[in-house]
């Protein structure tokens, strides 16, 4: 009796068993079937070619015996690295990244937070067509606003020209701006919306007694409403000048118009010229050093943001 | 909720507004609406004309006007290439941010209702993936796809595309904001498989928040030019924005292109500038979910 109960009982538990290691296994297919697209194509897509980079920024190939001896690759350490930050071309381009992102995006986030606010107190169906049409840049991808803009710059095809108004847009001295003002073009719709987004956010009881105790509209965007959505503003910014740092269509599109925009102008342009001329090491190398100062400040702003929340 | 209607409310406030402001307040939206739809105005009338009216006739002047003589010619030159690269847009946009949304849907659903070891880990490295720029990828990926021979092909361009961190982040969110956890258990209790609960319950609650994340994607891969120029070669596997680019280097050397470049550049636009003004409130909700999380 006792026997058989404790077979029974031990039965039953490896019954248990068995059907714990079917779900186990039926929980893993599940993992894989639902995971498993997204981190194979992200281990192959995003891992591997950052991987790939990093151990081709450590070699160079050097050409030993003139133009016609051979070539090898050799193990340089961060040779490379030290090219990159000391080359002049990447420091200059640079510089004219960070020229680009201190006349777009703050003109940007002005022109965001204005016309939000003012849209904000505006009849809602005058404000609805106003809202997309400042939005409708966005659906116009960048290379075709470069081209748009490129014919616009141009005194052969200018409208601006044509009624008796010659401003150089593709000399050096305005080149910068005029790159500026296509990003600005392009992407102010999207920050009208983030700031509309964010003032749907602040409570209208608030609003209703400031307008009771007499406040004017203009008392109440700048008193009470910006400095509510004043977090969000200061952190779509912030990754904003972060993004400019990618900034790649605009100047090569202004290229095929303009003699001030070089083949190196923007670190990125640098890599891809440097990978044109096989220089792959260099090029990955300014690969990396990008993605890098762009993780780092990305990471950075993100923790200050969540400091702040608390 | 009645924000949205003109209100007696919303009536009197805006009454209550002294007449210079309002002035004011509509002369600057209306200078900024003229800023943003101008070029486009001027993109639309350049390409309905003949290359000589753009250059020698102002923009408001219908001189010259032969739109369907332009477009004939669009479609037309060099053996119908553009439409080859329409098509091929289409195919690298919508089926890759199709696929992106699916492969991304289906993990961050997994990641957001499912507890187990390694979770964690599993989602920062994603959100890690967010903050590397593309840009620093196109490189080494067509160094990787040359040694695979598979670089100046579809693929080429289709397969990076698919793979989006931040639609997987916006997923995951979606998932925690729309999809409960007791009706998953309770689809389990009536003897519902994974996949189906999936398919049939999840992905139908989480419809909005995946709408935003196939347009995140698509824009994203539509707008994408660094890409397709470090990977394809071939003109019969360009996008538009790609092959609009070389002809627009080429109008130096064959001025005739001017116009083709012209009247292509308003082609490609229309119709996502329909689509974009018409899902308008998915970008918002996007928004606003990741000022939730973020």
């Amino acid at each position: 009796m006792t026997a058989t109960s404790a077979t029974t009982v031990t039965s039953a538990g490896r019954g248990e068993r068995a059907t714990a290691r079917r779900l186990g296994r039926g929980r893993l297919r599940t993992r894989a079937l639902f995971l498993g697209p997204f981190y194979v194509g992200f281990a192959l897509f995003f891992v591997l070619p950052i991987g790939y980079a990093i151990v081709q920024s450590l070699f160079v190939v050097e050409r030993t015996g003139g133009v016609f001896g051979t070539v090898s690759t050799r193990f340089a350490g961060l040779a490379q690295y030290a090219r990159v930050l000391t080359d002049p071309d990447f420091l200059q381009g640079l510089g004219r990244v960070a020229g680009f992102a201190l006349i777009q995006v703050p003109t940007m986030t002005a022109a965001a937070v204005v016309i939000g606010l003012l849209l904000a107190s505006t009849a809602p169906r005058a404000a609805a067509v106003i809202r997309s049409i400042v939005f409708l840049p966005y659906a116009v991808p960048t290379v075709i606003a470069g081209i748009m803009w490129a014919s616009l710059y141009q005194p052969s095809t200018s409208p601006l020209d044509q009624v008796g108004i010659t401003i150089p847009w593709l000399s050096g001295q305005l080149i910068l701006v005029s790159i500026a003002n296509i990003g600005l073009w392009a992407w102010t719709g999207f920050n009208v919306l983030i700031v509309v987004s964010a003032l749907t956010s602040v409570p209208t009881e608030v609003i209703e007694a400031a307008r009771l105790d007499g406040a004017s509209e203009m008392r109440i965007a700048v008193g009470l409403k910006l400095p509510l959505i004043l977090p969000t503003v200061v952190m779509s910014t912030l990754f904003a000048l972060i993004g400019c740092l990618q900034l790649f269509s605009e100047p090569v599109i202004l290229r095929t118009v303009s003699t001030a925009i070089s083949s190196t102008y923007t670190p990125n342009m640098l890599a891809l010229s440097a990978a044109a001329g096989n220089a792959y090491g260099r090029a990955a190398a300014i690969s990396v050093v990008l993605a890098l100062i762009t993780f780092v400040m990305s990471l950075g702003l993100l923790r200050l943001v969540r400091r702040a929340g608390r | 909720m009645t924000a949205s209607v003109p209100t007696a409310g919303t009536r009197r406030r805006l009454s209550h507004q002294s007449r210079g402001a309002v002035v004011a307040r509509y002369a600057i939206l209306i200078a900024a609406a003229a800023y943003f739809v101008g070029p486009i105005l001027w993109l639309v009338a350049a390409a309905s004309k003949t290359s000589a009216a753009v250059v020698s006739t102002p923009a408001w002047s219908l001189q010259g006007f032969q739109l369907l003589t332009n477009l004939h010619d669009l479609v037309t030159y060099d053996g119908g290439i553009y439409l080859r690269w329409a098509l091929n847009s289409v195919g690298y946009a919508v089926l890759g941010a199709l696929v992106g949304t699916l492969v991304a849907g289906m993990g961050g659903y997994y990641i957001s209702l499912f507890r187990f070891r390694g979770r964690d880990a599993l989602f920062a490295i994603v959100l890690g993936g967010v903050l590397v720029p593309t840009t620093a990828l196109a490189l080494p990926l067509f160094l990787l796809f040359a040694q695979v021979n598979l670089t100046d092909t579809f693929w080429a361009v289709f397969l990076p595309s698919v793979i989006n961190p931040f639609a997987f982040f916006l997923s995951r969110v979606a998932a925690d904001a729309s999809v409960p956890i007791e009706v998953v258990e309770s689809a389990r209790v009536d003897g519902a498989g994974e996949t189906r609960i999936f398919f049939s319950i999840a992905s139908r609650l989480m419809l909005p928040g995946l709408v935003t994340v196939f347009l995140t994607q698509f824009v994203g891969i539509w707008n994408n030019f660094l890409l397709p120029v470090v990977m394809l070669n071939d003109d019969a596997t360009y996008p538009l924005t790609l092959g609009l680019y070389t002809w627009n280097a080429q109008i130096p050397q064959a001025p005739a292109l001017q116009s083709l470049v012209l009247i292509g550049s308003v082609v490609s636009i229309a119709p996502l500038a329909v689509a974009f003004l018409a899902l308008q409130r998915f970008w918002r909700n996007g928004l606003n979910a990741g000022a939730v999380k973020a």
